[in-house]
């Protein structure tokens, strides 16, 4: 089996031209096998509490890791994955779909395998490397395959294609959640917490899982358009040009758009991870840890259902109108939510974050088709890449900014209730940037397009692929 | 290749593939409604 890129191989290019009669509906099911699988990693937590218990089995013994040392494996995955989408971008775009999945599936369980052999020694470090950066590497790798992919055969709903694939990303963590649980379960018993085994099972189920997504995938050909599609009026923000990946670095509009995703993001994730904490000690007696833990699930929910809805919807209310709603409704929302606080108004704060979290996964899941408008389709899938290092320093920010200005009040005598009320002030301060950098986003100018000569040479090197 | 599937593929095809990655999304959604249902009790 050749995996080059020269050559006929399965892997080939070639290979994955849709033939006659193949229906595009078939994709988002190959890109959600990716996605649902590497969607895995927003539940490892469920791991974090047996890893301390590895010696120890019913309690944690000396020798047992800290959970500090293992909240290291979920952040350095997220690390590389933003250098991995980052690097291999253009890598992922050139060798097309079906070789990036491939590669995907093989880090991925790859990761999982080499954390069961470092659970079985006791070796944080080789966990480390093996979820943490070949697993990491497979999320960035994973994530953006599919992308480009999507937007080639839904030129008429781009939103909601990647909308639908970046939807498993958020639903992967429901399914990895109870059935790790489940598996532990199964493979735990009185001297033994059975992570290792959970990692061997889940390494085989979702290599299969992703190799079948590679297996269904194609790339339409070249020119294709499905049938009875009228393309869309003239419209300045929509760009019938393409710009090569690293010239789109140098444009404003990139950058713009990093930021305006940098804001939403740290918005969002900044109060996923607290939550639970925050709920609990801006309603005490109302909000009780069970019921905190009910919430997060249905923020889960919204994080999912909000990553299709929002981007389905900007496919008719446009890009630029779908994130100018997320900052404005999000300044009001975060605005709002002290005075919710201060009301003791349970409804009302649920209402408000559940909304904030849906924008969260709707900023995620509506910027694929946001760069393919500003930078055409031909490297979309490379610059949404270099994109996802704004996530990267979300994840910095948000949690910094929710942690320790809420621990600075608490030392400065804020009652606890009170002393979320500074983060969601400056969120929604946040916002104002978001508006401000969203607005100045226009057309890429033509000097940033794909010459002819280029774009010939492009297509020479993708036939020499082939 | 169009948005008819009467030529390659089938609609058996296109059952398989939603099913093999809707079925587990559903079973999770469901787990996760049925622990999202405690913030109600």
């Amino acid at each position: 089996m050749d995996t080059g890129s020269g050559g006929g191989g399965w892997f080939s290019r070639s290979r994955t031209v849709a033939k006659p009669g193949f229906s595009r509906w078939m994709v988002p099911p190959a890109a959600l096998c990716v996605h649902l699988c590497i969607g895995q990693a927003y539940a490892f937590s469920v791991f974090n509490l047996p890893m301390t218990k590895l010696i120890g089995i019913s309690e944690s013994a000396p020798d047992d890791w800290k959970l500090t040392e293992l909240g290291w494996i979920f952040s350095i995955a997220i690390f590389f994955l933003g250098v991995s989408s980052a690097v291999f971008g253009r890598w992922v775009e050139e060798g097309g779909p079906r070789k990036a999945m491939f590669t995907a599936a093989c880090c991925w369980a790859g990761g999982f395998l080499i954390s069961a052999f470092g659970v079985s020694i006791h070796n944080l470090w080789v966990i480390y490397l093996g979820y943490g950066v070949l697993g990491g590497i497979a999320l960035g790798i994973g994530y953006i395959s599919p992308v480009s992919t999507l937007i080639k055969w839904f030129p008429d709903r781009p939103g909601m294609a990647t909308g639908m694939a970046i939807m498993g990303f958020g639903g992967g963590a429901f399914i990895a959640s109870p059935l790790s649980v489940w598996l532990m379960g199964k493979f735990g018993s009185d001297t033994h917490v059975g992570v290792m085994e959970t990692f061997v099972v889940l390494a085989i189920v979702y290599f299969i899982f992703m190799v079948v997504g590679s297996i269904i995938v194609r790339v339409p050909p070249a020119d294709w358009k499905p049938e009875g599609y009228v393309a869309p009026r003239e419209n300045k923000l929509i760009s019938k040009n393409d710009v090569y990946v690293y010239d789109a670095l140098k444009t404003p509009q990139f950058w713009l758009i990093w930021v305006v995703l940098c804001v939403n993001t740290t918005a969002g994730i900044g109060v996923l991870g607290q939550a639970s904490a925050m709920s609990q000690e801006m309603f005490p007696g109302h909000i009780t840890p069970i019921a905190a833990a009910g919430l997060v699930g249905l923020m889960s929910l919204f994080n999912m259902g909000g990553r299709f809805a929002w981007a389905s919807t900007s496919d008719y209310i446009g890009r630029r109108n779908t994130y100018f709603v997320f900052m404005v409704l999000g300044f009001v929302l975060y605005c709002l939510v002290p005075l919710t606080g201060a009301a003791g108004s349970v409804a009302g704060f649920v209402l408000c974050f559940l909304v904030i979290i849906s924008m969260y996964g709707g900023g995620f899941s509506t910027v694929p088709a946001y760069l393919r408008d500003m930078f055409g389709t031909r490297y979309v899938g490379a610059i949404h890449g270099l994109l996802l290092t704004a996530w990267s320093a979300a994840g910095i920010f948000g949690p910094v900014l929710v942690n320790y200005i809420r621990q600075y009040n608490v030392a400065h005598d804020v009652p606890k209730a009170q002393a979320y009320n500074t983060t969601m002030y400056i969120m929604a301060g946040l916002f104002v940037i978001g508006f401000i950098c969203n607005f100045l986003v226009k057309a890429v100018d033509a000097r940033f397009h794909m010459k002819a000569d280029r774009t010939a040479l492009d297509a020479a090197g993708e036939a020499a692929r082939a | 290749m169009e948005n008819s599937n009467s030529n390659g593929t089938t609609t058996l095809q296109l059952v398989l593939a939603w099913g093999f990655v809707g079925i587990p999304l559903v079973w999770g959604v469901f787990q996760t409604l049925l622990n999202a249902l405690k913030l109600f009790q």
